[in-house]
């Protein structure tokens, strides 16, 4: 159920700085982060705009390169982009001159896949998402929630080795935002795939991850990691309980009062769930 | 908890999905089909007011001529001018010329420009050394290159052709430059996390994405075609619409100058009207309002 620790992890960063230049001054976006990211674990970043979460994926996804340290990927040093780990943004992404179907199609495509293995790839991930009936459809006539969907089903087409998620369920409503969380939660209990999730919303951090990273900013730089003790599948009854607010109170006050030493929750959060 | 419990969840969860999906397509259709009913009966009321425009217009100038200032002649005098320069065929071969040396200074200033546009916008090399010309040559109203382009060109079509070509170039390559330069960044970065690499970006990203740029840069590019005609025509030209509207003036024949200026009005419109057909059919992802 929890992920393989033991094995060498899916994604590590070591002593990962990131520099910019900002108007002739040095601008630490990351400094000296240590992380290591288990085989199958969900990891969700929080911490204040301008911590660095966006630059730590961004260097994994190979947009950006680290100005020190090394970034790895299954032991292997992050050289530009790749299919193998799949980056879902916050605006969705999708390309607007392309059908849902041919969005997601977009990747296998560049791979070069064969058309037929291609149709059924595609619509396995539609199904998955539950876009099948609108495939023929163009994103600008899709909600925020079915445009999210069609970005996941595009990044699962690829079958990436780790999920990158940016701020993905930022920009839905509420309800929606919770309905996608469980369907992640639910793909991922079947694929196990490695998820590193960045999110403004302490509640979601908590929900969705093994472990909570709050970060901090300048420099940017890791302030408290949360292991979240609760089991999979996470329900509702989860969502409401004591023990599941104590670590929402634990990461609330990581995120908010940075000045104040990070408390870790006083119920061990790894007690059985009544 | 168990490994069973998510797949019923999931179960469920996709049979109210599908509920949902029917649900929501129904709404969307209808929505749709409201919607389309709707920018119907804006087109026929547009289209009502554009033809009461047409007729009060008519009717203004007809005014205007009936109370004889300047010699203005009048709608019904143009019409008669246009049946006798349609009878003796002097108007289609005017028509012809003058639409040949737009058509063909256009489709070269456009082939040439997108192109341009691509590199300035793709390559830093190539815009910093294209944009400073660019740039400059914008400044310069084409026409003013004439008396250069029949020193160097001599009088006959190729310095037309010439000045024209150059007007929709400089209004097309502007417009390509900034379409490649505006695709969203994100856009790019998620064709490249798929896999794609520069050649891929630039075919599947890049040039659809710039799309409505290049048609918006057409259709301003056909605009500059058309005016710099005339002008070019004043280079002893022997036929076309501008030289007709010249010749029209050293005797005072104000009927073949209205119907050489509507000439130049109606096709102008027609070619625009066509362009504008074509963004709709490539552009139909875009979100309008």
């Amino acid at each position: 159920m929890s992920p393989d620790t033991s094995s060498p992890p899916k994604i590590a960063f070591e002593r990962v700085s990131c520099v910019f230049d900002l108007q002739g001054e040095p601008f630490h976006a990351v400094r000296e982060v240590d992380l290591s990211i288990a085989d199958g674990e969900i990891v969700t970043l929080v911490g204040p705009s301008g911590c660095g979460k966006s630059t730590l994926m961004n260097m994994v996804a190979g947009l950006l390169d680290p100005s020190a340290g090394r970034v790895l990927v299954d032991g292997q040093p992050v050289h530009g982009p790749g299919p193998e780990r799949g980056v879902i943004f916050q605006q969705y992404a999708l390309f607007p001159w392309l059908t849902v179907r041919e969005n997601v199609a977009f990747g296998l495509e560049i791979a070069g896949v064969p058309r037929a293995e291609r149709e059924r790839t595609v619509a396995r991930c539609l199904d998955l998402v539950g876009l099948s009936a609108f495939a023929d459809a163009l994103p600008k006539t899709l909600s925020g929630g079915m445009k999210q969907r069609c970005a996941i089903a595009r990044a699962y087409a690829v079958n990436p080795k780790v999920l990158l998620m940016d701020e993905p369920f930022g920009a839905l409503d509420a309800l929606t935002r919770v309905h996608m969380q469980d369907q992640l939660l639910q793909t991922w209990s079947r694929d196990r795939r490695t998820i590193l999730f960045i999110t403004h919303d302490v509640d979601e951090a908590v929900y969705l991850a093994h472990r909570v990273v709050v970060m901090a900013a300048r420099p940017g730089r890791v302030h408290h990691v949360a292991p979240v003790g609760l089991p999979y599948p996470r329900t509702e009854a989860m969502r409401l309980s004591p023990a599941f607010q104590q670590l929402r109170n634990e990461v609330w006050t990581a995120v908010y009062h940075q000045d104040r030493p990070p408390a870790v929750a006083t119920a061990a959060p790894d007690s059985p769930h009544p | 908890m168990t490994d069973t419990h998510p797949t019923q969840a999931h179960a469920a969860g996709t049979a109210t999905d599908t509920a949902d999906a029917a649900t929501a397509r129904q709404a969307a259709r209808s929505q749709a089909q409201r919607e389309q009913q709707r920018q119907r009966r804006t087109r026929r009321r547009l289209l009502g007011l554009n033809l009461v425009s047409a007729v009060l217009g008519l009717g203004l100038w007809g005014f205007f001529a009936w109370l004889d200032l300047a010699g203005l002649p009048g709608p019904r005098d143009v019409g008669a001018r246009a049946i006798e320069l349609v009878a003796n065929g002097q108007l289609f071969k005017d028509a012809a010329a003058s639409l040949q040396r737009v058509l063909l200074g256009f489709a070269l200033g456009t082939l040439l420009a997108i192109p341009v546009g691509f590199l300035m916008g793709w390559y830093t090399v190539a815009r910093g050394l294209l944009e400073p010309y660019v740039q400059f040559f914008r400044t310069i109203p084409p026409l003013a290159m004439i008396p250069l382009a029949i020193v160097f060109l001599g009088i006959g079509e190729v310095p037309k052709v010439f000045v024209i070509t150059l007007a929709a170039f400089l209004v097309s390559v502007i417009s390509t430059y900034q379409g490649v330069v505006n695709v969203d960044r994100v856009l790019i970065n998620a064709a490249r996390v798929l896999g794609a690499g520069d050649a891929a970006v630039f075919r599947r990203v890049v040039i659809p994405a710039s799309t409505p740029f290049i048609l918006v840069g057409m259709r301003t590019g056909l605009g500059a075609a058309w005016s710099t005609l005339v002008a070019a025509e004043l280079i002893a030209a022997q036929e076309g619409l501008g030289h007709r509207m010249q010749q029209a003036q050293i005797y005072y024949d104000l009927s073949t100058i209205f119907v050489a200026l509507i000439t130049i009005g109606v096709m102008g419109l027609l070619m625009d009207r066509l362009l504008l057909w074509l963004d709709s059919r490539l552009t139909r992802w875009q979100e309008r309002r």
